[in-house]
């Protein structure tokens, strides 16, 4: 098991036809996900490798019995692209987009919650289960399956750690990038409760920023519903407050959201905090 | 993006919110003509994008119009926080019987609007959130649904508004939502509005910052950007297209992805603290890393004087080392930079990018496997540099 996906993952792309889009299409596929058609307004009824190519998602998931969705359309059309996939009803929508207004994610959040939608990012790498799909941009070469799940706000920065894992002889369950903007669909605690749940998941990684208060929410999880032990690491030690760091929601505001209360909370919670990411295979072995 | 008082005000003055009749000034003769023409008491207010304008002396009550020139020769041209003041704004004064706090933000953690309000206004938030968290209202709003009437009477009601008031406290919520929707604000803050001695509600102050990611379709606000208070170099990798912002330590961080940048930042301060050094910028330079935008980001980094060290930090997932390898040798014959260079790659195709770093024999090119001995070297690069 895992959590979010697995090889029975029936995948559609949201703008299959253009240039990102396509571009990891095909290495999911190749990753072995069954990615079963995908969407682009204007062009269905052509083909992507073998794949058929719908104008609509609620045509796409009608014909294919999709139950994934991933959205690469740009920033000006993702929010349409997220509500058609939940009004499409699909059960999982993964959101790589990033510069979506707030204000577009707000109303795409209570939309999906209504329509029972779970959404995950956006401004996010995607979800990977390691050996058997990968919704998203995650490179193959950063994990291995096995039994530590790894939740985090951040691309490249898992892709490090990952690796590091990978290169210990660690292998993972599932790896989460849950998206580094202010408002996200899916949040640590969600994921980490996901995690919890999960039986083949022994031990998760955790790996978060500064901004927001997501960070604490953890840790009152981890502290109050959590046996699986816990590694962290959260970047942005050295971050100026006010200053937004590339992230949309990496920012110190008004005294809140810096990384030492963040660390504080999650020690407390009785996590093992990482200084340096290249200590977090050590924490986990 | 931060609007400027006068800025917020005349945005809320759009949606009916009621306003002081002021106006903007770049000299002190045009303040002596507003204030003339306002007649009796009247505010000069500096207009800059920093907290404590106040206490540093950029707001003025003045008696009468030449009163208030004087006021104007002093605060325009004055120095904030490291910013000059261009602009005043004129307001006449106002007789304050009420001060109360009303703003409308993004909860991050909701993931809805929220209405923060408050009769003990005046202060900043945070300071009354800590001093009196018993006298803040908060009130969210389902963004599909927008603000209810049964929510404006339920805050006027909870935060012990007077009935008088009522009527006008809700017809100013509703504009300020209405705004802060239309206007994609992550803020719209009105500090304090005020109940006159006449009873009647004044947006006496106002702040409104909008969501860079919708700038696009706020056209008539981008145009208004004041882009002085943004140094030089920030501004230029804007229009680059490279995420950049200008910290104080010696080295030069060149980082693929936000979340690695930081945490490479991090750890120049976590082995360089100790000697005074650290991170001299942040800077993602995106997916690819080509040689032109490497190139770009290295002339960013190193118009700082600051900069003893570049590291670059690149973990290749789709993105293969050894093109970023090439990038980094094709930047650098184009920069030709004097400070020494730490250069780890990792990831995909990372031997290889290593071999052409290693076999490109530039003397002060140094290569690292991991990212603790990445840091390390720019420490002691920096150290070895004095």
């Amino acid at each position: 098991m895992s959590i979010l996906i697995d090889k029975s993952a029936r995948v559609l792309v949201q703008g299959i036809t253009g240039r990102q889009g396509a571009f990891h299409a095909k290495l999911m596929m190749d990753y072995g996900t069954d990615v079963v058609g995908g969407v682009t307004p204007g062009k269905g009824g052509e083909w992507f490798e073998g794949k058929p190519v719908f104008d609509t998602m609620r045509m796409a998931v009608e014909t294919t019995n999709a139950d994934v969705s991933l959205v690469t359309v740009p920033a000006r059309f993702a929010a349409d692209a997220l509500l058609e996939a939940a009004d499409a009803c699909i059960k999982l929508v993964i959101c790589l987009t990033e510069h979506i207004p707030v204000a577009d994610m707000m109303k795409v959040i209570a939309f999906c919650r209504r329509r029972g939608t779970r959404l995950i990012g956006p401004n996010c790498p995607g979800v990977m289960t390691p050996g058997q799909a990968k919704v998203g941009i995650i490179p193959a070469m950063v994990a291995t399956a096995g039994n530590v799940g790894v939740v985090s706000k951040s691309g490249t920065l898992t892709y490090e750690v990952g690796f590091a894992m990978k290169n210990a002889g660690i292998g993972m369950s599932t790896i989460v990038g849950i998206g580094g903007d202010p408002v996200i669909g899916t949040t640590f605690v969600d994921i980490l409760e996901m995690f919890e749940n999960d039986p083949e998941t022994e031990k998760v990684a955790l790996l978060g920023e500064i901004g927001g208060s997501a960070e604490i929410a953890a840790a009152d999880f981890i502290k109050n519903s959590m046996t699986k032990p816990v590694a962290a690491f959260v970047a942005g030690r050295s971050a100026p407050p006010g200053k937004r760091m590339g992230h949309a929601g990496a920012i110190v505001d008004g005294g809140e959201g810096s990384a030492e209360e963040k660390i504080l909370a999650l020690e407390a919670a009785g996590a093992r905090v990482a200084a340096n990411p290249e200590e977090i295979p050590g924490l986990l072995a | 993006m931060k609007l400027h008082e006068y800025q917020s005000k005349f945005l809320f003055r759009d949606y009916g919110i009621p306003i002081p009749k002021g106006q903007v000034a770049a000299s002190p003769a045009e303040v002596y003509d507003i204030a003339s023409e306002i007649g009796g008491v009247v505010v000069v207010k500096a207009q800059v994008h920093v907290g404590g304008r106040g206490k540093a002396g950029g707001v003025k009550l003045a008696r009468d119009a030449e009163e208030a020139r004087q006021h104007a020769e002093i605060i325009l041209g004055m120095n904030i926080k490291g910013l000059t003041v261009e602009r005043v704004l004129v307001d006449p004064g106002a007789d304050i019987k009420q001060e109360i706090y009303l703003a409308i933000t993004n909860d991050r953690g909701a993931g809805k609007p929220l209405i923060i309000t408050s009769m003990e206004g005046g202060m900043d938030i945070e300071e009354l959130s800590r001093e009196r968290p018993d006298a803040i209202i908060r009130e969210h709003v389902d963004p599909i649904m927008g603000l209810q009437d049964y929510q404006k009477t339920f805050i006027a009601s909870a935060m012990g508004m007077p009935r008088a008031q009522w009527r006008a406290f809700g017809k100013i919520l509703s504009s300020l939502y209405v705004c802060y929707s239309e206007r994609d604000a992550e803020l719209a803050e009105i500090n304090p509005l005020v109940i006159t001695a006449q009873g009647e509600l004044l947006a006496v102050d106002g702040k409104v910052i909008i969501d860079d990611n919708a700038l696009y379709r706020q056209p008539a606000l981008t145009a208004e950007r004041d882009t002085s208070g943004e140094p030089e170099s920030e501004r230029q990798a804007r229009e680059a297209g490279i995420t950049y912002i200008k910290l104080d330590g010696q080295i030069g961080c060149m980082v693929n992805g936000a979340g690695l940048a930081m945490t490479t930042m991090d750890m120049t301060k976590l082995y360089g603290d100790a000697d005074g050094i650290g991170p001299a910028n942040f800077l993602d330079i995106g997916g690819g890393a080509s040689a032109g935008q490497v190139a770009a980001a290295l002339r960013i980094i190193l118009s700082d004087d600051n900069v003893k060290c570049v590291l670059f930090n690149i973990f290749g997932g789709i993105t293969r080392c050894d093109e970023v390898a090439h990038g980094i040798l094709t930047a650098y014959n184009e920069v030709k930079p004097d400070a020494p260079m730490v250069i780890r790659l990792q990831g995909t195709n990372a031997a290889e990018g290593n071999k052409i770093i290693d076999e490109a024999r530039i003397p002060n090119l140094i290569s690292a496997e991991t990212l603790t001995e990445a840091a390390q070297r720019a420490v002691a690069a920096v150290k070895e540099g004095g």
